[in-house]
């Protein structure tokens, strides 16, 4: 469950926007300024690592987050992006800055390639839809390891960027980041639309959903292929920084596990959740595996650190955290009433329902109609 | 040609039975926990690694060593639903599972590359090698045991779950878990133990697919999850019998095309369900909004 604006008084979510976009401004300010002050190449690499995983997770939350479609196959995007990108330089000789400008072209593929397999998926739901978007996933492989034009399984390289060894980073940093603030200002924009109410009235009950004029299918299809574009750019720009496509790497499924357990970490349908779950997630990932190459440690600690996320914080930081600062904020204001009012003995006027704070209310009502539904598995 | 037609078909059926052991197991853990048990196919691969550690350091016969492996893997499959399958609770606990047997099947996999290392390895045993002369063409015998240990599992299985007390409160567990709580079944029990089963089919399926692949290693779970899931989602999930007939039909349809291209053969299982899912959302044997929502 996670909290919507909806439920918060109009005062709250004025203080909330002030909270928000200042804290959001001082976010992106910190970003930007971040290659300048550390410029150490693996901590640079790995934050360029991690701003490329932020976007595709809040990408991926996009889609799945907001309708509740869990994807397993958003790598194919990833994928299709650094191969698109890759055949597209080769084939007209483009280095430097001007393979950048090919990551519309990936965007464009992959969107191309959303749309089938979209119109195909969309139609089952849950575990059967999940199972497709892995079948997607490894038909992908396989057909990037058969065919000649993706080089097989050798894979295809990328040109070598031309620019100063001591600012390398820079430029994909750079691109890197305008990426994600591209992908956080749709997810926002996203969820406060009608088209984002739509995609959660999907994913509480499509049916229903369905019942009162949302016509799933386009809106699904849309979102999907939202989240495919911003993935497939991803995938260009990753290539482009790694230098080198191979179907095992560009069609990872550690990439679709990565992503998605960061969406989880920070909060399933939130906008800052994917944000900070890739910001903890992919640098201890990238850590864990420039400590322990050669001994397979990294593997099994990833493990035990995605069970960690799934078995200690279900619902995610954001939506624990909100609810914790929410039960603060109550009881802060009703304790500052108490002291207001002289009758402190009496906490509610007589005749007036017990007193419980609106968010709370709403909170316990919706964790318990959430119960009455689970009791049916 | 005809020939090879032939072979080819009798490569699949005898193939396809112990397809169909393996994704039975998977159905019937997502028939009675609804959850998908992506690290099926790494424990496969973790069966195998049993079978060539039992059979090359401790020189025990492969079919005998399953008399080890078999209550091993149900030990570890009972282990991993009450650990880590069990705890979830809420609204996602469909995806969150998935996710959790998804981390699983991470650490088996680092656990395996850090114990036995990357290399491929083969099963070895003298009825692999030597083979039979039957209808014409050359089998090797192990396929031969293979398909009727196979068989005869599936049909144990089939008389647990439909003559037995425990395979009635499995299946009304499957139909409606909360009424079969109502009625007194343990459905944590029966939950643990399902899970324990559907993984306890993996140590044969391990085995037989170490010694018919031609070499496995830590990575080769990911192909077996991948054609584990397009059968059971082929023969409609949950559907025991489906899952039979989808694995035959999987295997054989993938030995035909190895005909003509090798490269693209495995491609035809995810092609075929592909192509299944636009005719028949819910799979072959699938029944239509059975737990759609």
């Amino acid at each position: 469950m996670t909290a919507s604006p909806a439920t918060e008084s109009p005062a709250i979510r004025r203080g909330g926007v002030i909270w928000r976009g200042g804290g959001t401004l001082v976010f992106l300010a910190i970003l930007a300024v971040f290659p300048l002050v550390l410029q150490n190449p693996t901590v640079t690499t790995i934050a360029v690592d991690t701003l490329i995983f932020a976007a595709a997770a809040v990408a991926w939350n996009i889609f799945s987050g907001y309708s509740g479609y869990i994807s397993l196959g958003q790598a194919v995007f990833f994928g299709a992006g650094a191969y698109t990108v890759g055949i597209a330089a080769r084939a007209w000789h483009l280095n430097g800055d001007a393979v950048f400008a090919l990551l519309p072209l990936a965007a464009a593929v992959a969107a191309g390639l959303a749309v089938p397999l979209g119109l195909i998926s969309l139609r089952v739901r849950r575990h059967t839809f999940v199972v497709i978007t892995i079948a997607f996933f490894f038909i992908a492989q396989l057909t990037a390891t058969n065919l000649s034009v993706t080089g097989g399984s050798s894979g295809i390289l990328a040109p070598s960027p031309n620019w100063d060894s001591a600012t390398f980073n820079n430029p994909f940093y750079y691109t890197a980041l305008a990426l994600l603030v591209l992908a956080i200002a749709a997810s926002w924009l996203i969820r406060g639309s009608r088209f984002g109410l739509q995609l959660r009235a999907i994913r509480d009950d499509e049916d229903r959903a369905a019942g009162l004029g949302v016509r799933a299918m386009p809106v699904k299809l849309a979102a999907f292929v939202i989240s495919a574009i911003v993935i497939g750019m991803a995938g260009g720009l990753w290539f482009y920084f790694i230098g080198q496509a191979i179907p095992q790497f560009a069609f990872d499924p550690l990439f679709d596990l990565s992503i998605v357990v960061m969406a989880f970490f920070g909060g399933l349908g939130t906008i800052a959740g994917p944000v900070l779950g890739a910001l903890v997630i992919e640098p201890v990932q990238q850590w864990l595996t420039l400590q322990y190459t050669n001994e397979y440690l990294s593997e099994i600690l990833l493990g035990v650190l995605f069970l960690a996320v799934i078995l200690g914080l279900p619902r995610g930081v954001i939506p624990t955290g909100a609810e914790k600062i929410s039960w603060l904020r109550t009881r802060l204001r009703s304790r500052r009433e108490a002291a207001v009012q002289p009758d402190a003995g009496s906490p509610a006027p007589p005749g007036s329902p017990p007193r419980e704070p609106r968010e709370a209310r709403e909170a316990r009502e919706a964790r318990e109609a959430q119960g009455a539904r689970e009791a049916r598995p | 040609m005809g020939q090879q037609i032939y072979e080819a078909i009798a490569d699949g059926i005898l193939g396809g039975g112990v397809y169909a052991l393996m994704a039975v197991g998977l159905t019937l853990i997502f028939g009675v926990l609804d959850i998908i048990n992506i690290a099926q196919g790494i424990l496969v691969v973790l069966g195998a690694y049993l079978s060539y550690a039992l059979s090359v350091h401790l020189h025990i016969d492969l079919f005998v060593g399953l008399l080890i492996t078999v209550p091993t893997m149900f030990v570890i499959g009972v282990a991993i639903q009450w650990l880590f399958i069990r705890p979830l609770r809420g609204r996602d606990r469909a995806s969150m599972s998935l996710l959790a047997a998804y981390a699983v099947a991470l650490i088996i996999e680092g656990a395996l590359y850090r114990v036995f290392g990357p290399n491929f390895v083969v099963l070895k045993a003298s009825y692999i090698t030597s083979s039979v002369h039957l209808f014409g063409f050359y089998l090797s015998y192990i396929y031969l045991y293979g398909f009727v240990l196979a068989v005869a599992c599936v049909a144990a299985l089939y008389l647990l779950l439909y003559r037995t007390r425990f395979g009635r409160s499995v299946r009304a567990t499957m139909q409606d878990q909360t009424a079969a709580r109502l009625i007194g079944i343990d459905v944590n029990r029966v939950a643990a133990v399902t899970f324990g089963i559907g993984v306890a089919v993996t140590a044969i399926g391990g085995m037989m697919f170490g010694a018919t692949s031609g070499g496995f290693n830590p990575n080769s779970g990911y192909d077996l999850i991948s054609r584990l899931l397009a059968i059971i989602i082929l023969g409609g999930l949950g559907s025991i019998g489906g899952a039979l007939a989808a694995a035959l039909f999987m295997t054989t349809a993938e030995a035909l095309v190895d005909i003509w291209s090798p490269d693209w053969a495995v491609v035809v299982f995810y092609l075929a369900l592909v192509l299944v899912l636009i005719i028949r959302p819910a799979g072959l044997f699938g029944r239509r909004g059975a737990r759609a929502q």
